[in-house]
């Protein structure tokens, strides 16, 4: 297993690259936004002057033909002075200069009807600025031709606009730059505090890899979506501890009810070897070593089978039963034994239960409960201590009922009953209250019942059935995991 | 009675042999999956032994392999594996009978007796008779000696199975399967007390017992001493 990197910068991590992208979108759609604005604005701009323009023009082609080309030239005269902003051009129609504030018909727009953008050279108007020093600037105009073939160009230079056009382009970028800039800083530092957060996780599942399943993820208390996570994983290492706990003391377990008669097997084959006795000492002494052998291998199964339940290896074995045959049939399979034993054992169950169960697993649970019923029915004097009297059973009741959403089956007895005290811990691996130790038995038929009913998503319960015990073994309606 | 035993553990399949040589069969040993599907095409045998994980070929692909090619050889499946789904897939592959390692000898030798002596199809028979006992299948009637011996349906079931297989040795487990049809171990040995009420109502009163106990291994029923 490979442990991920102490710590990943900023930069890297995803929640920074999340922001950058989104900020990139962002600048993309507003620059597309800017641009078009511009566009449009530098349009209407010149159309409306080329408006003006042409009024103006028609104006002075009036001149044209009240006082002929004097009258133009006056006209033309008259307006240069009063703005050296406008430009006025009055040419031969070979091109040459008759009057005017232009020193020739700009090529751009000399042919072109509505007029147009042009670039033309004039003194720099700025402070301080030799006056040989030549500036380039633009300008809009509209040529119209006179009566008397002469052309007339009236125009505007339009620097100043497109100046101020320049300033606010340059503001925009500004101010999309800062933008860009303080995205990219927040993304970084949201992404460092997200960092920070997880590498908390982080080390936290590095501690429990490198052996200390007692850590826990900080959580912060801002019941943000983080603290969801840590409070969820945190919940699993809790259930992962519990199960590791368990399956702890499941092997010491196993270590006590497995090696305890494979040591007492070895010491018999051991002192058999030793002690040279007759061919039917032998002979005995192999019997019980076979027999030893056997009981291990059950117990060794039943280990098996409750490992592979819990595991939920069964899963989708199910097929649609009637719950009352199947118990009832178990019933009847234990019903002389239980006779044999001087107990009277009945079945009881209203109607037909059709249910979706393992069938093999429901028989062998209910085969389990039964047979503790039997096994324990008989109390022994002194065995009990508190308010259960020493008392042996009579009757064994098998019930399947309907309790609500659950179908109940119960196997209950008037025997000696367990204490309250004890009632949870007999549903562990192993566990055989004192007073059963000397009895056969594995010890884990119980929680095998217990595993088969969560498989199926229900539980087990023991009840007081005053006098005696009553084991539940609860399935909902619609069950749970194995068919799901 | 030839058995052919298609095991890879080597001191296994040893035992198995000299066992089964000592119980009176011969057995050919195949020590992994291809050696055995050559053999067991050969023919000739009565029973296979067929351990379900093997080298080169597993020991379903043999059974599924004969099934296809016609070969009706009874087949039992020795596996570790032993939940109720692994048996239904041993079943489903063509084996006939499945049994979980670790067994006892007592409990193969039973089953695989009662594989290769399986008689004409159950449907075909319909009285069986050992000595004065009968079972008529259609009326549902047991006499022994012309006697009426009333039974529980259950008994009967019980009375059936043992009948089919008259003069075999019948495990608790085979009855268990086969008559309850439950494949776990109950703790208590409930079957022997089946057993016995059924003995109770079959061999009681009468000089010569039928139902016979046969002690480390289960039941046989058949006329005279076993």
């Amino acid at each position: 297993m490979a442990m991920s990197k102490a710590g990943h910068a900023p930069l890297l991590s995803s929640a920074f690259r999340i922001a950058a992208s989104g900020l990139a979108v962002f600048i993309a759609i507003v620059l597309a936004i800017v641009f078009v604005v511009f566009r449009q604005t530098d349009g209407a701009l010149t159309s409306e002057m080329l408006s003006s323009l042409s009024t103006d023009a028609a104006l002075i082609a009036r001149e044209d033909g009240v006082g002929g080309q004097d009258g133009v030239r006056r006209a033309i005269e008259m307006r240069t002075s009063v703005d050296p902003d406008r430009l006025y051009l009055l040419a031969a129609a070979d091109g040459s200069k008759i009057a005017g504030n232009l020193d020739r018909m700009p090529p751009e727009i000399a042919g072109r009807k509505g007029g147009g953008v042009f670039s033309y050279s004039r003194p720099s108007q700025r402070e301080g600025a030799r006056n040989s020093r030549m500036a380039d600037h633009q300008a809009v105009a509209v040529v119209t031709t006179l009566n008397d073939g002469a052309l007339l160009l009236v125009g505007r230079d339009i620097e100043r606009e497109k100046a101020l056009i320049r300033r606010v382009r340059l503001l925009a970028f500004v101010v999309i730059g800062a933008l860009a800039v303080a995205g990219l800083v927040g993304a970084y530092l949201v992404s460092r505090h997200v960092l920070a957060r997880v590498e908390a996780v982080n080390q936290t599942a590095r501690s429990i890899m490198a052996g200390d399943l007692g850590r826990r993820i900080p959580i912060e208390g801002s019941g943000d979506e983080i603290d969801a996570l840590a409070g969820n994983l945190n919940s699993m290492l809790d259930r992962i501890e519990q199960l590791m706990s368990g399956l702890r003391e499941v092997s010491d377990n196993i270590a006590h009810d497995l090696k305890t008669p494979l040591n007492r097997l070895r010491n018999r084959a051991e002192a058999a070897l030793r002690e040279q006795g007759s061919a039917e000492d032998c002979h005995v002494c192999l019997e019980r070593t076979i027999e030893e052998a056997d009981e291990l291998i059950k117990t060794f199964n039943a280990l098996l089978l409750i490992a592979r339940l819990e595991a939920g290896a069964l899963e989708g074995q199910t097929e649609e039963v009637d719950l009352r045959q199947v118990v009832g049939d178990v019933a009847e399979l234990y019903e002389p034994v239980a006779e044999e034993a001087g107990l009277s054992l009945s079945f009881e169950s209203p109607e037909t239960m059709p249910h979706r169960v393992n069938r093999h697993l429901i028989g062998q649970s209910v085969a389990n409960l039964i047979d503790n019923a039997i096994k324990y029915a008989v109390g022994h004097a002194g065995d009990r201590t508190g308010d259960h009297a020493a008392r042996s059973a009579t009757r064994i009741v098998v019930t399947v009922r309907q309790n609500g959403e659950m179908v109940e089956i119960a196997v209950s007895d008037d025997g000696p009953g367990i204490s309250a005290a004890d009632r949870a811990r007999v549903l562990k691996r192993f566990v055989r209250l004192e007073q059963s130790r000397s009895r056969p038995g594995t010890g884990l038929g119980l929680s095998m019942v217990a595993a088969v009913a969560r498989l199926h998503g229900g539980d087990v319960r023991l009840e007081d059935n005053n006098p005696g015990l009553s084991v539940v073994l609860r399935l909902p309606r619609t069950a749970g995991r194995l068919n799901g | 009675m030839r058995v052919l035993v298609i095991e890879d553990d080597k001191e296994a399949a040893g035992f198995l042999q000299k066992s089964l040589k000592e119980s009176g069969h011969s057995a050919d040993v195949a020590g992994d999956g291809e050696n055995g599907l050559g053999l067991a095409r050969e023919g000739g045998y009565d029973v296979l032994i067929v351990d379900r994980m093997l080298p080169l070929l597993d020991g379903l692909a043999i059974v599924k392999t004969i099934r296809a090619e016609g070969d009706r050889t009874p087949v039992l499946i020795l596996s570790a594996l032993g939940e109720v789904d692994d048996r239904v897939k041993g079943l489903r592959a063509g084996g006939d009978d499945y049994l979980t390692k670790p067994y006892a000898y007592s409990e193969l030798l039973a089953r695989i007796e009662a594989l290769a002596r399986r008689s004409a199809p159950d449907e075909q028979v319909t009285r069986y008779v050992v000595g004065e006992l009968v079972l008529d299948r259609l009326s549902h009637r047991v006499t022994r000696g012309g006697e009426n011996v009333i039974l529980q349906p259950r008994e009967f079931r019980l009375l059936e199975y043992l009948m089919r297989h008259a003069g075999q040795v019948v495990t608790r487990t085979m009855l268990l399967e086969n008559v309850w049809d439950y494949h776990f171990d109950p703790q208590t040995n409930v079957i022997d007390v089946h057993v016995s009420r059924l003995r109770a109502k079959i061999d009681k009163g009468f000089s010569t017992p039928l139902l016979h106990t046969i002690r480390g291994a289960g039941y046989m029923i058949r006329d005279g001493d076993v």
